[in-house]
């Protein structure tokens, strides 16, 4: 697992049924290339983050293939239809194995 | 064989540039390959589909795109002038409000962004930008 790994998400704390709400993720990791050499001339093996999914009340809103072409710190900005009260679930796959999960809630009149 | 002087220079510099110039940057068959994979070769218009990227990225370890393609199912982004051509790839499902996504992606330098977009009828729409690049994103 990569150090200091902290995923955050914002969504709107409400909405009306039916409203597509813009969702913003961040989370921090270093997304080493595999291309990058240290100072001795050896290649840095490849750490990414390789797959980040997000759903709404278990149906999914977008899930993406990243490669090591995404920068540091991988952000992501998107929209979701909400229809009821509900929970959006994040989540990163690390190369490593490690998964990083967030969640945020959000109220709908 | 008669060999002109101009004929020998060009042959030099062709030589020249494939023993310096490739490995830094996606053959042309990666990136073939990398578009093959996602439409299989299929035709591709260029309305419905909405790239927006800096004309000029002062660091290209972070320059920021936005994609948007109103109803795609998936887009695919590739960068052509990067060691792999391959970006991201964005799969949108029931909930996705509207089929549009911000991010930051790393450049090598000066090259066309590409962004692919699958329709759910099979079609595919494709849109390109040239970045310039201040400072190269990748490392070296």
């Amino acid at each position: 697992m990569a150090d200091n790994v902290t995923p955050r998400v914002r969504v709107p704390r409400d909405a009306s049924a039916g409203d597509s709400v813009s969702v913003r993720t961040l989370i921090s990791h270093p997304m080493e290339s595999g291309v990058r050499r240290d100072g001795d001339g050896n290649i840095i093996p490849r750490q990414i983050i390789n797959r980040f999914t997000c759903e709404f009340n278990g149906e999914n809103v977008i899930d993406v293939t990243l490669e090591p072409a995404i920068s540091t710190n991988p952000y992501f900005q998107f929209e979701a239809i909400v229809n009821e009260t509900g929970t959006f679930q994040f989540t990163w796959y690390d190369d490593d194995g490690s998964v990083y999960e967030e969640t945020a809630d959000i109220t709908v009149s | 064989m008669d060999v002109s002087r101009r004929q020998f220079v060009g042959t030099g510099l062709v030589a020249a540039a494939a023993f310096f110039g490739l490995p830094r940057i996606a053959s042309a068959e990666a990136l073939e390959d990398a578009i093959n994979a996602f439409t299989s070769g299929a035709d591709t218009a260029s309305d419905g589909i909405t790239l927006i990227a800096p004309e000029i990225a002062e660091n290209g370890n972070t320059v920021p795109i936005e994609v948007d393609a109103p109803g795609a199912a998936a887009i695919m982004l590739l960068a052509a002038g990067n060691p792999s051509p391959d970006v991201a790839t964005f799969n949108f499902g029931p909930a996705a409000g509207r089929q549009s996504v911000s991010t930051r992606i790393r450049l090598a330098g000066e090259q066309e962004v590409i962004a692919f977009a699958r329709m759910p009828d099979g079609s595919f729409k494709q849109a390109r930008q040239n970045v310039r690049v201040t400072i190269g994103g990748c490392g070296g």
